[in-house]
């Protein structure tokens, strides 16, 4: 179990790898020139040019990517260029916000999205089924942002139950950090619930459908007994894949979140970055999403051998 | 070729006719996908007036005769806008899914047969497949300027490593199946088996993705306006209709409501197409619905 | 941060448990002593010498003190200064401080910090440059005394080291001051009514402040950056929500106590909520400028930015960027902030009349355009530059220019407009931009006004007699003189056209009742500020 676990991580090395090149690369072809934006209104070319310069940023590609990847390899994602202030720092004092909506969100889906997925298997072809289906379907084809509005407008203006942005550290209180993140949790998650929900649906219906539940149900086996110890047992595995790549949406969506709502996480750091062509802040940002997430599907893939006894490291 | 037999039966069976008749709801999609391209391309005989054309004297104006949808904080026409808004978001939507399954395909075959292409493309793959797909957009928006070749050749390369992955698993696992196997040594070959064998049993799960990709892709189009990094503001694209009047939600919720509705409908369409077209395709699901 | 897996079973479980249980209001967290205030920007940079931003200098107005201030009646008024002569061939300007000065660390405030900051200052900023032209020396007779000696007359000494806007003459400890006028400055320390409180600081989110107890106010009342600064509450919360639906939201909901700048077209939202206040609280508002590149074709020709004067129509303009309701904007036909001593009508027929295209076509005819293609570049993160361009891209059409309107964000285009290229290069014909009331009042410190060429603005306008006229400015004796110069200057930029200036517009402040004191002026001040 444990070489399995090293060498899964070890082939996350090259993944990691690509990753990195790619990021580089990415913003060292960007147009936005950094050096432009700190010189400010009033700055003039000659003012540009001395701060690109101070930068560094006339040296060649190589240079400044073994420079950079050096940097990165010991903790050192670099300087931003806006706030002067090390990358590592700006990423770290918003680190809390971020994992607190994500968890809150992937914890709450996960627990409303499973066993809705279960019942519209179980009760395949009713109303039931039809209904978790076709809010999961509306769960895609909403825009996130738009949801958020919604939400906001019905729970923090019309009926004032809770806030309408901000985050509030656990630290302070559990019930103010909780009623700031309900909002946001529920504007993310529906879309990651929707898909959650249609997987467990679909590969509950698939194990259903096999002999042996049959066989189980003809034994006399209550319903509820065969769904939970045989069925839901033998879709585990794909629901648990659906959950690891699903928080590629939670990420997406935690862009467009932490926007609406005001929420100083990571998500609105990217955005900023991004405007503000604050490179160095956007590799360090890329990098850590891209591994969180890498990380997130690798814990899925060991899983899956505490899940189904079938499945060998 | 008893063995061809044994799948060949899908490419020749009519899926539509039994889809729609299984599920009422692909009727409703494929219903509503027809309007909006309907409503796409006469968009100019609909009643419309300019989409671009700004006048300050009649901005912010609640629906009424003259202006069926008002107007938004340029003074332009939001029913317009909306109707030539479904071209850009189909565009968006219908572009991605082509280019991206296209491409997808390409690699996915290519990879799926040559180890040595494997080894390097799905290494690349991997690692774009690991950054998360909106981020992704957004980033390669960030580097070009703003219009709507480049919204969908952003959220394609995003979409592409999925394609790319999923063609991969079934042409590998083609591989191994005996009518391939006899084919190859039949002496078919390289490019008839690949047309033969390989494409159609390929293109039933490449289709069914390439309709999720293209609801997703009208989406991220649409979170690409929020965030500022997607199509030109005066090009009338549902998520820039919306992106534009989001600080006015309160007041003038027109604005997003009428946008909002047409892209809901449509991807809800689109997804409800896919749906129906999984359940005929996919023959194992099928047996049971 | 030690998350560990059954911890979090434990939380997610209690988390559902209280989501049921919510009481309203749980949230209010309301302090008397905080106001929690959402600024116009994000504050990123600590350096109100280095950088022009104006939201870092106002950040450099509630940790730093000056040693003049400007008042209301556009006079500069001593701040830290307590008496100070200036000798009869205007020569010397001896300065005396007031007592009891002392930085946020403790240390007095000596004629050496002084010195050093003015130094910095002097390399950095516009006025600043031209003043040192005249500075001989400068020279602490003592701790609270020190000189200003001159080689020439300098007749806008006090209003240079008591300027209001970008970059101001902020006082800073020796230490701090000493730094490389090109490098940033990290140290928040200052002698101000506020100290910076630089652990709680996230930039993009927010920035803290608490009073200063050592600060002694002068006992004037106060009158724009003049007069008694004295800190009313304890702590300052600078919030940074950039979706304006979230920040109407949020004073709505009084999580929040003041939003210093509400959208226009927001008003009408927050107006009928009993608990809020919305003011005009800047005098001087925002000029809208429209900027062309005078080194590309086809705007290199005079004839043809003259022609664009002719259908630019600043109501049209304003009331889509600042709304329908005319108590905040007006239209400004001046190269000056009207409503100030220099602004003037001269030379402002083409821009001021009824909007002639006909007139346009002639001039574009005699241009010689051929029909090149001219890129507007607009930025949609910001509302003030895409309004503008929007509506002067539709109207330059109409007049048969072959306008190409790009998109892009705020970042791209200030990148982009250092291009000296012609568009087939990724070059640029035409930007928008705005600059605050008090950075346009005169000629010296009107910045794209300058027609020096390539040292001059984006857009690189070159005109000798602009220049030259500006020159005269500087040395102008008194007001009379300076008012005949500046109309000069402008009737030669009324024919050069260094920039189309495209409106006066205020953007309204809107705060929660329990707020008293807000002081009218056109640079956001916290002091003197209540809550009740």
């Amino acid at each position: 179990m444990l070489a399995y676990i090293i060498r899964r991580l070890i082939a996350t090395v090259p993944v990691m790898g690509v990753v990195a090149l790619f990021v580089f690369s990415l913003l060292y072809i960007a147009p936005g020139d950094p050096a432009a934006m700190i010189a400010g209104d009033l700055a003039t070319s000659e003012d540009i040019a001395r701060i690109h310069a101070k930068l560094g940023l006339d040296e060649p590609f190589l240079l400044r990517f073994g420079h950079w990847l050096w940097g990165v390899l010991h903790g050192d994602l670099g300087i931003s260029i806006f706030t002067n202030l090390p990358v590592t720092q700006l990423i770290g004092q918003r680190l809390e916000p971020t994992v607190a909506l994500t968890l809150t969100t992937l914890v709450v889906t996960v627990v409303f999205a499973v066993p809705l997925g279960v019942l519209a298997a179980w009760k395949v072809g009713t109303w039931i089924d039809r209904l978790v289906m076709l809010v999961a379907v509306l769960g895609f084809s909403l825009p996130a942002f738009v949801l958020a509005y919604l939400l906001v407008l019905a729970f923090s203006i019309e009926l004032p139950l809770l806030p309408v942005q901000g985050y509030v550290s656990i630290r302070d209180g559990f019930v103010p950090f909780i009623s700031h993140l309900i909002l946001p949790s529920a504007a993310l998650g529906l879309i990651y619930g929707a898909l959650i929900a249609r997987v467990t649906r679909a590969s509950m219906l698939e194990v259903l459908s096999q002999d042996y539940i049959r066989t189980a149900a003809a034994k006399g086996l209550a319903d509820g007994q065969v769904l939970l110890r045989h069925a839901l047992k033998n879709a585990a595995v794909p629901i648990a894949t659906v959950i690891g790549i699903g928080v590629a949406l939670l990420i997406s969506g935690v862009i467009v979140t932490e926007t609406v709502f005001a929420i100083p996480g990571i998500g609105r750091l990217t955005v900023d970055a991004i405007l503000r062509r604050d490179y160095p802040v956007i590799q360090g940002v890329i990098l850590l999403f891209s591994a969180a997430y890498v990380l997130v599907n690798l814990a899925v893939d060991i899983s899956y051998t505490l899940l189904d006894p079938r499945v060998r490291y | 070729m008893a063995a061809a037999e044994l799948v060949a039966p899908l490419r020749r069976r009519h899926w539509l006719a039994p889809a729609v008749r299984r599920h009422p709801t692909v009727a409703v999609g494929l219903l509503i996908l027809v309007a909006m391209l309907a409503m796409a391309a006469l968009a100019p005989w609909l009643g419309t007036s300019d989409p671009l054309a700004v006048s300050p004297i009649r901005r912010l104006r609640f629906p009424a005769a003259a202006y069926w949808f008002g107007t938004d904080a340029y003074g332009r026409d939001v029913y317009s806008r909306t109707l030539y808004g479904a071209r850009v978001s189909l565009q968006v939507g219908l572009g991605v899914a082509l280019l991206s399954t296209a491409l997808g395909l390409a690699i996915g075959l290519v990879t799926g047969f040559n180890r040595f292409a494997d080894a390097v493309i799905m290494r690349v793959m991997d690692g774009l497949m690991s950054v998360p797909p909106v981020l992704l957009a957004i980033a390669l928006m960030a580097l070009t300027r703003a219009s709507i070749g480049n919204v969908i050749i952003a959220i394609t390369i995003s979409e592409v490593p999925r394609v790319a992955r999923l063609v991969r698993g079934v042409v590998l696992g083609l591989r191994e199946q005996p009518f391939v196997e006899a084919a190859v040594a039949a002496g078919t070959g390289f490019l008839r088996t690949l047309q033969r064998h390989i494409l159609p049993n390929t293109l039933a799960p490449v289709l069914v993705q390439a309709t999720y990709i293209c609801a997703s892709a009208m989406i991220t189009e649409a979170v690409l306006s929020f965030i500022g990094a997607g199509t030109p503001p005066q090009i009338p694209s549902w998520g820039n209709i919306m992106a534009d009047g989001r600080s006015y939600f309160q007041l003038r919720p027109y604005l997003i409501i009428f946008p909002g509705v047409f892209l809901s409908l449509t991807v809800l369409a689109v997804n409800l197409v896919g749906d129906g077209l999984r359940d005929a395709l996919d023959p194992r699901l099928a047996r049971r619905l | 941060m030690g998350w560990s897996l059954r911890g979090l079973g434990r939380w997610a479980a209690a988390a559902m448990l209280a989501a049921g249980l919510l009481a309203p209001a749980a949230h209010a967290q309301t302090s008397g002593k905080t106001i929690r205030f959402i600024p116009e920007a994000d504050l990123r940079s600590l350096d109100p010498i280095w950088t022009t931003a104006y939201i870092t200098r106002n950040h450099g107005y509630m940790v730093y003190d000056t040693l003049f201030a400007l008042d209301e009646h556009f006079k500069p008024q001593p701040q830290m200064v307590d008496t100070w002569t200036v000798s009869a061939d205007k020569l010397t300007y001896a300065f005396t401080l007031r007592d009891k000065l002392k930085f946020h660390d403790g240390t007095p405030v000596r004629s050496a910090d002084c010195i050093a900051s003015l130094e910095r200052w002097m390399k950095r900023d516009g006025l600043g440059q031209v003043m040192a032209l005249s500075v001989a020396e400068m020279k602490a007779a003592d701790d609270r005394r020190f000189s200003i000696i001159l080689k020439k007359p300098f007749p806008l000494l006090l209003e240079a080291i008591g300027k209001l806007s970008s970059n101001v003459p902020f006082i800073m400890p020796e230490r701090i001051a000493k730094t490389d006028a090109n490098t940033q400055i990290t140290d928040p320390t200052g002698s101000g009514p506020f100290k910076f409180v630089k652990s709680e600081w996230v930039p993009g989110n927010k920035a803290v402040y608490v009073r200063n107890p050592d600060y002694v106010p002068r006992s004037e009342k106060p009158s724009w950056a003049a007069g008694g600064k004295v800190a009313k509450v304890d702590r300052v919360e600078w919030v940074y929500i950039p979706d304006p639906a979230t920040a109407a939201n949020a004073l709505a909901a009084g999580e929040v106590d003041w939003w210093q700048q509400l959208p226009p077209d927001l008003v009408p939202q927050l107006q009928s909520n009993p608990d809020i206040t919305i003011a005009n609280t800047d005098p001087l508002g925002s000029i809208g400028v429209m900027r062309f590149n005078q080194l590309q074709p086809p705007f290199n020709n005079e004839k043809l930015r003259q022609a664009v004067l002719y259908v630019i129509d600043q109501k049209e303009i304003m009331t889509a960027l600042a709304g329908d309701d005319q108590r905040n904007w007006r239209t400004c036909y001046s190269y000056y902030t009207c409503n100030t001593p220099m602004a003037s009508e001269a030379g402002a027929a083409p821009l001021s009349g009824p909007r002639d295209p006909a007139k346009a076509k002639a001039l574009i005819k005699e241009s010689g355009y051929k029909g090149e293609r001219i890129v507007i570049m607009t930025a949609t993160d910001q509302p003030i530059v895409d309004r503008q361009a929007q509506i002067v891209a539709e109207r330059l059409r109409e007049i048969g220019l072959n306008v190409d309107l790009q998109a892009m964000d705020w970042g791209t285009l200030i990148t982009r407009r250092t291009s000296k290229e012609p568009v087939e290069k990724n070059g640029w014909s035409i930007f928008f931009t705005w600059f605050v009331g008090p950075d346009m009042i005169n000629p010296a410190l009107n910045f794209p006004i300058r027609a020096n060429g390539d040292k001059a603005w984006f857009g690189w306008p070159s005109d000798d007699k602009l220049e030259a006229l500006r020159a005269e400015w500087l040395a102008a004796p008194d007001l009379a003189a300076q008012q005949r110069v500046a109309a000069e200057v402008q009737e030669e930029a009324f024919t050069s056209v260094p920039y189309v200036p495209t409106g006066q517009f205020i953007i309204p402040t809107a705060f929660r009742k329990s707020l008293h004191g807000v002081i009218v002026a056109p640079v956001v001040f916290l002091w003197n500020v209540e809550k009740q």
